[in-house]
């Protein structure tokens, strides 16, 4: 495949946050390398995701089992279950390696998740980190940085 | 309507030998009383001493609801002050931690304080002059907590003159502090970035009690530490297991890895699960790091130190370590049905990095608000939260293993599943509870 073309790679982050709002997490899971990583970090500017703590550094094995719980008939903080929606910024493309096939884009966000009564607002940047494999984009690596990352939070159970 | 403020017996009465009444979670007036007299009278963990390594550098807490200060002072011993500036209550620093310099300045009206909390300066003093500054609380500057102990850089304090003295208090319980400095090989810890902080719409006792709560992680963790081993069971055969599937799986143990874990109960409501092993002992060794331990100690206390896999270590009233993996949770009061839990991690200072990958691994996966084995506890203190407003029940029940002879304020050892921890904490608390009243 040619290189992608700046709105193929806007479309894919848009498409992305869809399968989410949707439930679609097979899909949504099948968009990440077999080596991905999907990082939330805990600190403002946090460059380290291995020894500073993080509210999620996830490789495809844990996201795997977060996907496989959402299913589970005993998952009870999933009785009933969380809904979320996305509500993004265009896409921005900071950086093209095209010889590569390395892609970066830059996604201010609000995140909503709701369950039961309750319903929660996050903003946040997401950092899309984008490679070709066999032709077709994949997420290599998803940074999602919380405006408020270091403030107290009760549960967080699906994808921003 | 005051029902409990004042009244001793009304205390006591709530805590049976084997149950205790759902106003100690629920009712308001309870939990201030908790606040003026359970936290005062009892040794409330502030912080670690490497969160302020130079004169100056202050970390903000609370003690029960109360903000305070620890401080290192410019002789290097550290202090803790009530937050607050003696003039107009203005909270003096808003940052968690920081450097004051040399002094604390109020940013109200620059009222200045030693790092010890006495006053250095007031603006245009002479407004002062024979008022009796002297004599009011203003005039004695920032309120120190008057009792501080610092247990091999774990700061403690105790807010009132009544109760007991560090040592006794907690007893040979610190054996579990002990053993997690130990594990560095220069008995060393610093505290590694900043804490998880998690909100749970519950009271804080239920997070303590779930602790030793040794019949919940087959069951309410099998979403997600059973869906772990599941999804784990189709990787290749030959693959080298991954660090979170050593974490996730002892979750799913059968009862009776629990029941033979075993549970030690000390005085004064502290006790630890995991005596004989732990979902801690297995995980894989780290290259170098035994060599190291064996340089610094000799190879048989190496193998005491880190044959100890002590689970969870409750230190009441509102703290638990787990020493295999330099991980503390501080369960943080803030109203009757609301707790901040804080969790903080160390790194083992001069042992191997990966020691410090794990224990952030392992707070991500156990204890982060986004974490799945979190999910599903929190769900259980908040249905918990709500269903103890039955009428028709008035008690939660802490019997299992009791026995009528069971003495209080004593140090034993017991099968892993029994409640006589919960029994522990709530004979210190009926206690620590009503020393004050």
């Amino acid at each position: 495949m040619a290189s992608p073309t700046d709105k193929e790679i806007i479309d894919f982050v848009i498409h992305e946050a869809r399968l989410l709002d949707q439930h679609r997490f097979e899909e949504w899971l099948a968009l990440y390398t077999d080596d991905a990583y999907y990082w939330m970090p805990l600190e403002w500017g946090q460059t380290d995701p291995k020894l500073v703590g993080s509210l999620m550094y996830e490789d495809k094995l844990l996201l795997q089992i977060r996907v496989e719980r959402l299913k589970g008939n005993r998952t009870f903080s999933q009785k009933p279950k969380s809904r979320c929606h996305h509500v993004l910024q265009t896409p921005q493309i900071d950086s093209r390696d095209d010889a590569k096939g390395e892609y970066v884009t830059w996604t201010p966000m609000h995140y909503i998740e709701t369950r039961y009564d309750d319903q929660q607002l996050y903003a946040a940047w997401a950092t899309h980190t984008l490679t070709l494999v066999g032709g077709v984009l994949k997420i290599k690596l998803k940074r999602v940085d919380l405006v408020n990352c270091e403030a107290a939070f009760g549960n967080i159970q699906l994808f921003m | 309507m005051t029902r409990y403020r004042g009244n001793v017996e009304a205390i006591r009465s709530l805590v049976r030998p084997a149950e205790v009444h759902r106003d100690v979670y629920v009712d308001d007036e309870v939990f201030q009383l908790e606040m003026e007299h359970l936290f005062a009278n009892t040794w409330v963990y502030i912080g670690h001493e490497s969160q302020i390594p130079n004169p100056g550098d202050y970390y903000g807490t609370t003690i029960g609801l109360q903000p305070v200060l620890m401080v290192r002072h410019t002789d290097q011993t550290v202090k803790v002050l009530f937050n607050r500036c003696p003039h107009k209550g203005t909270r003096i620093t808003t940052e968690t931690c920081g450097n004051a310099g040399k002094f604390f300045r109020c940013p109200y009206h620059a009222w200045s304080f030693k790092t010890d909390g006495s006053l250095l300066a007031i603006p245009l003093k002479k407004g002062y002059e024979n008022t009796g500054l002297e004599e009011s609380h203003a005039g004695k500057g920032m309120a120190p907590v008057r009792h501080v102990h610092n247990y091999r850089g774990f700061v403690f304090a105790k807010v009132n003159d009544v109760g007991l003295g560090f040592e006794e208090f907690f007893g040979d319980s610190l054996s579990s502090f002990d053993n997690m400095i130990d594990r560095s090989p220069v008995g060393k810890l610093e505290v590694a970035g900043s804490p998880l902080r998690y909100m749970h719409n519950c009271n804080w006792k239920m997070l303590v009690e779930n602790q030793t709560d040794t019949c919940h992680p087959m069951v309410a963790h099998e979403s997600s530490a059973g869906t772990a081993v599941n999804v784990w069971k189709n990787a290749p055969p030959g693959t080298k297991k991954p660090m979170a599937v050593e974490i996730f799986a002892p979750f799913m143990s059968p009862y009776e890895f629990f029941e033979n874990m075993g549970i030690r109960v000390w005085p004064n409501g502290h006790g630890h699960t995991g005596v004989h092993h732990s979902i801690h002992s297995d995980y894989s060794a780290i290259p170098g790091y035994f060599e190291k331990m064996v340089a610094a100690y000799g190879e048989e206390r190496a193998k005491r130190i880190l044959g100890e896999n002590r689970h969870n270590t409750v230190y009441f009233p509102n703290l638990m370590i787990k020493g295999p993996i330099q991980l503390i949770r501080l369960f943080k009061p803030i109203a009757a049905n609301k707790t901040l839990v804080e969790s903080f991690t160390f790194r083992l200072v001069d042992a191997p990095d990966v020691l410090l990958e794990r224990t952030q691994m392992y707070n991500r996966l156990i204890n982060a608000p986004t974490s799945v084995v979190g999910h599903d506890d929190l769900e259980m203190y908040e249905r918990a939260q709500e269903g103890l407003h039955v009428d028709a029940n008035q008690w939660v029940n802490v019997q299992r293993l009791y026995d009528s002879n069971e003495p209080v304020d004593v140090t034993a050892e017991t099968n892993g599943t029994t409640e006589w921890q919960m029994r522990n904490q709530f004979h210190a608390w009926s206690k620590f509870m009503t020393m004050s009243m």
